[in-house]
């Protein structure tokens, strides 16, 4: 009887680490139970992403409709590649779609905000978005600031 | 002159030669043989009165240490107006830090000085003599399994504290001070990586499991076999743990983040 009631509980602290590991798994590390195939991927071209990091949302109208899931250098044009995957239950986002990068909040991180346009054609995997606009940078801005003022 | 250099030398030759052992023991005891080693019954029983048994100190403090996270998080947040962090910090805290680390500290005190005490008085009562005569190795015997069993119950305990401390967190914050909800966990779920967070904060309580057993188990057997020995043994058991967990943490959070 006293073994049986050792074996039993070491099994349940046992079990309960198992539990632990995947509550920080889904619910504090946010993996999703999605898989690969309910995604599709798009490309934008950016001038500055101004901090945009991988894992960023992409949002649209503030609800977010996929994630960021790959940046780089484009050596032969000079700008930012930003592929992201969009979730295949948002498949009709028009070839005229814009895209934007935007912070949340003051401080908050960048993230990418969609604007559907007016196209009869929808994006699919692989596409480019044409229309961005880029990151927000404070020292640009203060330039054009200054540079206008000593015009006047 | 000459006689204090040669305390201080034969002081540092004693601290070396005791490493030594220490080292010697470790590899004695659990050596490349993996948990298995131990015997499956004696592994039950040692991960029963060093995990379970230290389940309830665990889950209460890591409930009030995830409440004071989120008070004092909140506090500090709401000056730069961005409370929707709270999540985001006290999950961080946790999963990087205060988990492994007070983990470590409360079982150092609470089946560290235990298992000091335990195997001290096994070698005052001649026990670990009378195992060697009848031809049992005490140091598979008695060591083996109460190292395999700190290594494998830490882990467990580390995450559970996490886990019932974001929760605490997650009351205070949320239920009492009104940070809302889906802030809470959507941006504690943006920023959490689970490799970057959740593994390395458990290979640092693998490490710490392994380092503070090992210490308690060898203070334990290399104690002075009388009463007086036992109780010193113990205390050393709780500061050379808990002053050896600090210090490896900085050694891995340095190694993990890679800023050194």
């Amino acid at each position: 009887m006293r073994t049986r009631f050792l074996e039993l509980s070491v099994g349940a602290f046992i079990v309960m680490g198992v539990i632990a590991l995947v509550m920080m798994a889904l619910r504090v590390s946010g993996i999703s139970a999605q898989g690969a195939g309910e995604t599709y991927k798009i490309q934008a071209y950016f001038e500055n992403l101004g901090g945009l990091t991988e894992r960023a949302k992409v949002s649209m109208s503030g609800v977010t409709i996929g994630r960021v899931t790959g940046i780089e250098l484009d050596t032969e044009d000079y700008v930012a590649v930003v592929e992201m995957e969009i979730y295949k239950s948002v498949d009709t986002l028009t070839t005229d779609t814009s895209a934007a990068i935007l912070t949340a909040g003051l401080l908050g991180e960048k993230y990418i905000g969609l604007t559907v346009g007016a196209d009869d054609e929808y994006l699919q995997e692989g596409d480019v978005i044409e229309d961005t606009q880029s990151a927000l940078v404070l020292e640009e801005l203060i330039g054009q600031f200054l540079f206008s003022q000593a015009e006047e | 002159m000459v006689n204090q250099l040669q305390q201080l030398g034969r002081a540092g030759l004693e601290r070396l030669q005791s490493l030594g052992r220490a080292g010697t023991f470790l590899v004695g005891s659990v050596g490349w043989g993996g948990p298995g080693s131990a015997g499956f019954r004696d592994l039950i029983t040692q991960i029963y009165s060093i995990g379970v048994r230290s389940l309830s100190i665990i889950l209460v403090a890591g409930f009030f240490v995830g409440m004071v996270l989120g008070l004092q998080g909140y506090t500090i947040l709401s000056d730069f107006g961005s409370e929707a962090a709270l999540g985001t910090m006290v999950s961080l805290t946790l999963l990087r830090e205060l988990g492994p680390v007070m983990t470590a500290l409360l079982f150092a005190g609470r089946a560290g000085s235990a298992l000091t005490a335990e195997i001290g008085l096994m070698k005052a009562t001649e026990q670990l003599s009378a195992m060697e005569m009848m031809g049992v190795d005490p140091l598979k015997r008695v060591i083996t399994p109460r190292i395999w069993g700190g290594f494998i119950a830490m882990p467990i305990l580390a995450l559970l504290f996490s886990l019932v401390g974001i929760w605490g967190g997650a009351y205070v914050g949320i239920q009492m001070l009104g940070v809302d909800e889906g802030a809470y966990w959507g941006n504690m779920q943006a920023s959490v990586e689970f490799y970057d967070d959740v593994i390395k904060g458990l290979i640092k309580s693998l490490v710490f499991g392994l380092v503070v057993t090992w210490i308690a188990v060898y203070q334990g057997y290399d104690s002075i076999p009388t009463s007086e020995g036992i109780s010193k043994a113990t205390t050393q058991t709780v500061v050379v743990a808990s002053l050896s967990v600090l210090g490896l943490d900085f050694v891995l959070t340095a190694i993990m983040l890679g800023g050194v």
